[in-house]
């Protein structure tokens, strides 16, 4: 196969964009938890927020990622460098999978359980950390696996504004007319997002509450 | 109150409690004794489990005050009042994440006893509702209707509370594991003498368990009548509670433990 002679003659910048790509998508999953989950906390407590919170996450959704790399291109302090602006995008469409799963998550805890819990007298935070979201987990972390998955995918477009990540050998291959190269950054891009998928398909199944 | 007695634990003060327009309850006086069973008596949506919630504070009376020993809730700390009150309800409610024994020993934990203090009292308590100590370490689902309920019990006297509120416990259990359970809080009664207000629609259960019977009908109280009393009764809505349990209620109201 040529693909993967090409892959180990090139083996260092294979690995090298994979680390890139791996870094934007964790550290961009990861804000997008440290927003997301609060927010979805929020809005399964307070029902009249939950619809604005999810049509704005949803409408992010819906703007191309390549326009929204464009978009962004100009702000100030965001466009002096390309990855800060592809850790936002990502960011932003991690954001909606993120907060609907954990209010769905929330929303699906037992009313009798939270009732016992309030009745012995659990404070709003016991009840949260101790209830609420250890048995929402599970389902948070469906939404946080959808969220990686997605955004293994459209790191591959952060490449278009130079952040780096597989998506190079992906351009370059479109350039060059060269089915190798572009699968050089494809097929890594591919296992990339079927490990994360198994990895946390694994913990959500650990979590799971019996 | 009565010029004689003790002051009573629970006080109903002319209490309404409305949900958007519709009244739930509406002037509402009672009292509850130290150490009796309180049955509250009547149908679905009349206004019961409303009452329940009002003393351990999940509710706020719109009207009216309750109080706990003589302290209006609303005034006092209700995460304190809470602790200090057991809660059991129809569906029990156990933490699916947590083993028996942390069930149990939740609020001793958050309470800040210490482990061992936990665990002595987790077994203490899992002996006085009839479950054996290698139940400790099982989870809720791993448990029948029956067993759960006998844990919901434990756990709602872990704190040792004075205080007993019971929403329809037995009312999803088997009759026989209904009549089982009637037997044991009878017994555990006798020997706690806990304040306890138990809210059911079932007669026969009312006349077992109950000291007293108050009887609710859309969000008012009819009256409260003894076991003995309620039988006999010409109230229009007592007698329409004997004739619809039929025979037997005598038995009911006699017999307690038997």
């Amino acid at each position: 196969m040529n693909v993967f002679r090409f892959m180990l003659q090139n083996h260092e910048q294979v690995l090298g964009l994979m680390l890139e790509h791996l870094w934007l998508v964790g550290i961009s999953t990861l804000f997008g938890a440290l927003i997301g989950v609060p927010l979805g906390i929020v809005i399964a407590h307070r029902p009249r927020l939950n619809k604005p919170v999810l049509a704005s996450a949803n409408i992010i959704q819906t703007i191309p990622s390549l326009a929204l790399f464009g978009f962004l291109l100009p702000v100030p302090w965001l466009g002096e460098r390309a990855d800060r602006l592809a850790i936002l995008a990502l960011t932003l469409y991690a954001l909606l999978p993120i907060i609907r799963s954990t209010y769905v998550g929330i929303r699906g805890v037992d009313r009798a359980v939270l009732e016992a819990g309030r009745g012995m007298g659990l404070t709003e935070s016991q009840l949260l950390l101790q209830v609420e979201l250890p048995l929402a987990m599970s389902v948070i972390l469906s939404g946080v696996r959808v969220a990686i998955v997605i955004s293994v995918g459209l790191a591959t477009i952060a490449a278009a504004i130079g952040a780096g990540g597989l998506g190079e050998f992906i351009f370059r291959g479109l350039a060059m007319v060269d089915n190798r190269v572009i699968l050089a950054g494809a097929i890594p891009a591919a296992v990339l997002a079927l490990m994360a998928d198994i990895v946390m398909g694994w913990l959500e199944r650990r979590l799971r509450p019996q | 109150m009565d010029a004689t007695g003790p002051p009573p634990v629970i006080e109903f003060c002319d209490v309404s409690y409305c949900v958007n327009s519709t009244q739930v309850l509406s002037g509402l006086s009672l009292q509850v004794r130290s150490g009796e069973t309180l049955v509250l008596l009547g149908r679905s949506g009349s206004g019961k489990t409303t009452t329940i919630k009002l003393i351990n504070g999940l509710l706020s009376p719109t009207t009216g005050d309750v109080r706990v020993h003589g302290v209006p809730n609303g005034e006092g700390d209700v995460i304190r009042l809470r602790r200090s009150i057991g809660y059991v309800i129809q569906d029990v409610g156990l933490f699916p994440h947590f083993t028996v024994e942390r069930n149990v020993g939740l609020v001793p934990k958050i309470e800040g006893w210490p482990e061992e203090r936990i665990h002595a009292r987790v077994q203490e308590l899992l002996q006085m509702v009839g479950l054996g100590s290698e139940m400790a370490a099982r989870y809720p689902h791993q448990l029948s209707g029956g067993q759960r309920q006998r844990v919901g019990v434990a756990r709602a006297l872990a704190a040792d509370p004075e205080i007993l509120l019971m929403d329809e416990p037995f009312g999803a259990l088997d009759p026989l594991t209904r009549d089982e359970l009637q037997r044991e809080f009878l017994l555990l009664q006798r020997r706690l003498h806990k304040t306890v207000v138990f809210v059911t629609h079932d007669l026969r259960e009312g006349l077992r368990l109950g000291s007293r019977i108050a009887l609710i009908e859309a969000g008012r109280l009819v009256t409260v009548l003894t076991p003995q009393e309620f039988l006999q009764s010409a109230d229009p809505w007592a007698s329409a509670y004997v004739r619809a349990f039929g025979g037997g209620l005598e038995a009911a109201a006699n017999r307690g433990l038997s």
